[in-house]
């Protein structure tokens, strides 16, 4: 039982990730599923994510299962001072699965140790966040017809973003090219360009936001978060370069779509959002779907 | 000359002789083993002119034998060290510190943000470098490196 939690994108190999993106369209096609019927799932977020939980709760609705949980510590025992590990023991006797948020790195990867039940992980710390990997691939995969050969742009904060890092790893199964847009303050870090490089996986990086976009097949746009800079005078300067607008999709290919994790803050202009090449709130719903897999597999249901 | 370094640090009749250790580190090695509380003697010397390390450190304990993964603890600090094994003023037998593929407990991990250094969790890491020391945290993924290694026992 342990061993089926998801903790790590790497915890799904080339063939895992394939079989969450087909399960995930067979729950496109067929979201109302009551296999969770009768079935506990707990939902413990130690820190908010709101989005987060709800694409998660929605996926536990539509398939019939019950949700127990909180939404954030301060309505938790962890307030009264209780361990990681006892929280999830007591939990894990309630429930049938877990799905956890929690603010420590490594947290994730240690509940599933001690947990009776498997533990999903819904983001631990700036670590990993392994659902948002796949709903993004399966994004990906539907709006490309295909996960091989694409020229995928990464651009905003590369250095602290882990989806990013993340998608970075689960994409490098299917031949990619690799294109890093960025302050030289948030370049990808070399440990991704090390495992790029000892897989022969071509990669560029660019500081300026130009029309090399017209080569790209998906644009991933990432948020420049404030506390990364001590200089609030160069966060100010930054957030203004790598902003995408309408303007700048002119002369893009028509297969390509534009992804983002959300929540946006002004990095993508509110002029791009008609554009048919906008996807990012699809992008939202496909999470649905994907979790519903997710969780479905981690159980054995399906 | 070979006289004079002969007489750096006497010899022992029965026991362990652990060379090769970095000068710098001779105190964690101290610490690791467990020595201060050892009730055997022991002699070390320790900024001797070494080829291979620069300043080396040596440590000389009588009747005390130590088991290989006693041993493997070393390799954070020691990697190089050498053991000889001494019996009636003999070298009977060498070993050396063998760097395992996964290590638990021994060192910290660097993150502050880690699981490990909040909840009583005892660290584990995969051995990502062999020769300059590098671990990847089995919990949170970050890279712990020679120079931010912190002995815990």
């Amino acid at each position: 039982m342990k061993n089926k939690s998801l903790v790590s994108i790497e915890d799904y190999g080339k063939e895992g990730i394939l079989k969450i993106l087909e399960l995930a369209k067979y729950f496109e096609n067929n979201p109302n599923q009551k296999i969770l019927d009768g079935k506990v799932i707990a939902s413990l977020f130690f820190e908010p994510s709101t989005r987060t939980r709800l694409s998660f709760e929605s996926a536990i609705n539509k398939l019939g299962g019950r949700i127990i949980g909180f939404t954030d510590a301060s309505s938790s025992s962890v307030s009264k001072g209780e361990s990681l590990k006892d929280t999830i023991k007591t939990v894990s006797k309630y429930s049938d699965l877990i799905v956890m948020r929690h603010p420590l790195e490594g947290s994730a990867k240690f509940a599933s140790e001690v947990s009776d039940v498997p533990i999903i992980n819904a983001g631990d710390g700036a670590n990993q966040h392994p659902t948002q990997t796949l709903l993004d691939m399966y994004s990906i995969s539907k709006t490309q017809e295909k996960l091989e050969d694409l020229n995928i742009f990464l651009v905003g904060d590369l250095k602290y973003g882990r989806t990013v890092h993340s998608l970075i790893m689960a994409m490098s199964h299917f031949n990619p090219v690799f294109n890093f847009i960025s302050h030289p303050k948030l370049k990808i870090p070399q440990e991704y360009k090390l495992f790029l490089d000892n897989l022969g996986i071509k990669y560029y990086e660019h500081t300026e936001f130009t029309d090399i976009i017209s080569k790209a097949d998906i644009i991933y746009m990432t948020r420049v978060q404030r506390e990364r800079f001590s200089d609030p005078m160069e966060y100010e300067k930054t957030k203004n370069v790598y902003v995408l607008n309408n303007a700048m999709l002119e002369n893009t290919k028509e297969n390509l779509r534009i992804l983002h994790p959300l929540p946006r803050v002004n990095e993508i202009s509110e002029d791009v959002d008609e554009n048919s090449k906008a996807y990012y709130f699809t992008q939202a719903l496909n999470g649905v779907y994907t979790r519903q897999a997710i969780i479905s597999s981690t159980l054995g249901l399906i | 000359m070979k006289e004079e370094q002969k007489l750096q640090v006497s010899a022992i009749k029965n026991g362990t002789v652990i060379d090769h250790i970095p000068a710098k580190n001779l105190f964690k090695v101290i610490k690791i083993l467990g020595l201060i509380k050892m009730d055997k003697q022991v002699t070390f010397g320790t900024n001797l002119d070494s080829k291979k390390l620069g300043k080396k450190a040596i440590i000389k304990l009588s009747d005390k034998y130590f088991q290989d993964n006693e041993i493997n603890r070393l390799i954070l600090v020691a990697p190089e060290a050498r053991l000889n094994i001494i019996k009636d003023y003999h070298v009977v037998e060498k070993k050396q510190v063998e760097v395992p593929d996964q290590i638990k407990g021994i060192s910290k991990c660097v993150n502050p943000k880690c699981i490990t250094n909040h909840e009583n969790v005892i660290p584990k890491f995969e051995v990502i470098s062999k020769k300059d020391v590098a671990l990847k945290c089995l919990y949170c993924e970050k890279i712990t490196d020679q120079d931010n290694i912190e002995i815990i026992l």
